[in-house]
């Protein structure tokens, strides 16, 4: 069975559809990276899964979003606080909460209802193990974590995705906003994650895409022009459209 | 026209004059040699280091296109080709450079008759042939015209199968020619091995327009 799956999905935002007829299937454990020029729906797409979208007004939706075989718009009893436990989200610009780097973290499993203390330390310390940021705070956990630089905001939002176990992360150019240091870090974690979770990313960096997906989905115009191994798409892509983006000639 | 456009321009322009400056080369290599002409192949030996430095330039070009530009698709695949028919082009001048050696060295006329029984002129025009034909394919795109290179070079094998028993004939008849008959042999052998770069370059150019990778299979494959 498929971890991710669109069956003929179309999305309007009122009279504009911004996603059309999209069928793709993601495996487990794998990364997948979404490109395409600006305004081509690749954003759109990726806030399907955790329905984003449904805080726009007008947003119209037709089409199969599966997660694990199930629906994430019709399946009966699904609550959308238990779906985003399941599907993280990673911001283009790292947000964290004005509060201490561990609240931060600890805040999705307080607002869980998670009380237990030592559970709570140590799913924080795991969190931050994982998204390679433990050695960098571990000293300064009161500390506000508007006193982290940008990058190690970018991967204390990460700790804070993976503290309430999802399996699914959705990452929207996560490290547009970073220097070259702190982008490598996020690749490397990215690299990283992907043995425990499914990892789908929206990026402008095509050497970014390349380094760090296993499949690559190329957006154009709401349409999804090509899907393929990350490998094929950049050295020998199918379509004249996908040839033309990845080569810097349009878009 | 982007950047990356004109470098890769650029790029196209210089490993067309290093197909130009080495079939020269190669061309005056047989002149020479034809025509026992030490001059000429002095001039061959001279100009050995232009092809050398042409050679590092482009490979530095194409560092350059890789650090700053990162080609991706069909770009990548141009700029990676180029790199492969550079070393084989520069091949392709050693040896002429090696059998213009050959005449520096021989102080006597090669025997015309050696010549004409190993058909020496003969695979000299078929290697100068399969250089023009796929410096052409190269500068035009036409994967037909490089795929006809895996054919011509059959002819370079067979004369060069035949080679060993044509000169043990003339040896046996000629036993004061030894000297030359050994650099007949190895011109004829260095003539084998241009065919073998020739075709080399015929590969990468179609690596790089079809995306096809013909390395490793018969010469019948190659040429569908």
């Amino acid at each position: 069975m498929f971890k991710i799956e669109t069956k003929n999905v179309n999305l309007f935002y009122k009279d504009f559809q911004a996603l059309k007829g999209i069928n793709m299937t993601v495996m487990q454990n794998t990364v997948t990276a979404l490109i395409g020029p600006s305004g081509c729906g690749k954003s759109t797409f990726l806030r399907l899964f955790n329905r984003m979208n449904d805080l726009i007004d007008g947003v119209r939706i037709e089409g199969d979003v599966l997660l694990d075989g199930k629906d994430v718009y019709t399946s009966k009893g699904l609550r959308i606080d238990e779906l985003r436990k399941k599907v993280g989200m990673v911001f283009q610009k790292p947000n964290p909460f004005p509060k201490s780097i561990f609240e931060n973290v600890a805040y999705g499993l307080r607002v869980n209802g998670i009380n237990h203390k030592t559970f709570i330390e140590e799913r924080v310390e795991t969190s931050l193990h994982q998204a390679a940021l433990w050695d960098e705070v571990k000293d300064k956990l009161k500390k506000s974590a508007f006193e982290l630089s940008g990058g190690q905001q970018q991967r204390l939002c990460i700790a804070r995705a993976l503290a309430i176990e999802p399996s699914v992360i959705l990452m929207d150019e996560p490290a547009s906003a970073l220097d070259p240091i702190s982008t490598a870090k996020i690749e490397e974690l990215i690299y990283e994650l992907k043995n425990k979770y499914t990892i789908m990313i929206v990026t402008h960096n095509m050497q970014q895409a390349g380094r760090v997906s296993d499949k690559t989905a190329f957006f154009y115009l709401g349409e999804l022009i090509e899907f393929n191994d990350t490998q094929a798409i950049f050295t020998n892509p199918k379509n004249p459209k996908t040839q033309s983006y990845v080569t810097g000639r349009f878009g | 026209m982007t950047h990356l456009d004109i470098e890769l321009k650029q790029l196209k322009e210089e490993a067309i004059e290093m197909f130009d400056l080495v079939t020269s080369q190669f061309k005056k290599s047989k002149s020479a040699l034809i025509n026992n002409d030490a001059e000429l192949a002095r001039e061959v030996n001279f100009n050995e280091r232009r092809v050398n430095a042409l050679e590092l330039k482009i490979d530095k070009d194409c560092e350059n296109i890789f650090a700053l530009f990162n080609p991706l698709a069909v770009d990548l695949r141009f700029v990676l080709a180029v790199l492969k028919i550079n070393s084989n082009l520069e091949r392709i001048g050693d040896i002429a450079d090696g059998i213009a050696r050959y005449v520096v060295e021989t102080s006597t006329s090669f025997d015309k008759e050696l010549i004409a029984a190993t058909q020496l002129e003969e695979m000299f025009d078929t290697a100068i042939t399969m250089l023009t034909d796929v410096r052409s394919s190269f500068d035009t795109e036409d994967t037909k015209l490089a795929r006809g290179i895996f054919i011509k070079d059959d002819a370079l094998d067979s004369i060069n199968a035949k080679a060993n028993s044509v000169v043990e004939q003339f040896i046996k008849a000629h036993t004061d020619k030894i000297g030359q008959c050994l650099h007949i042999i190895s011109t004829i052998r260095k003539l084998e091995r241009t065919g073998d770069q020739v075709k080399n370059v015929a590969e990468e150019i179609i690596f790089y327009i079809e995306a096809k990778v013909l390395k490793h299979l018969s010469a019948k494959a190659k040429a569908e």
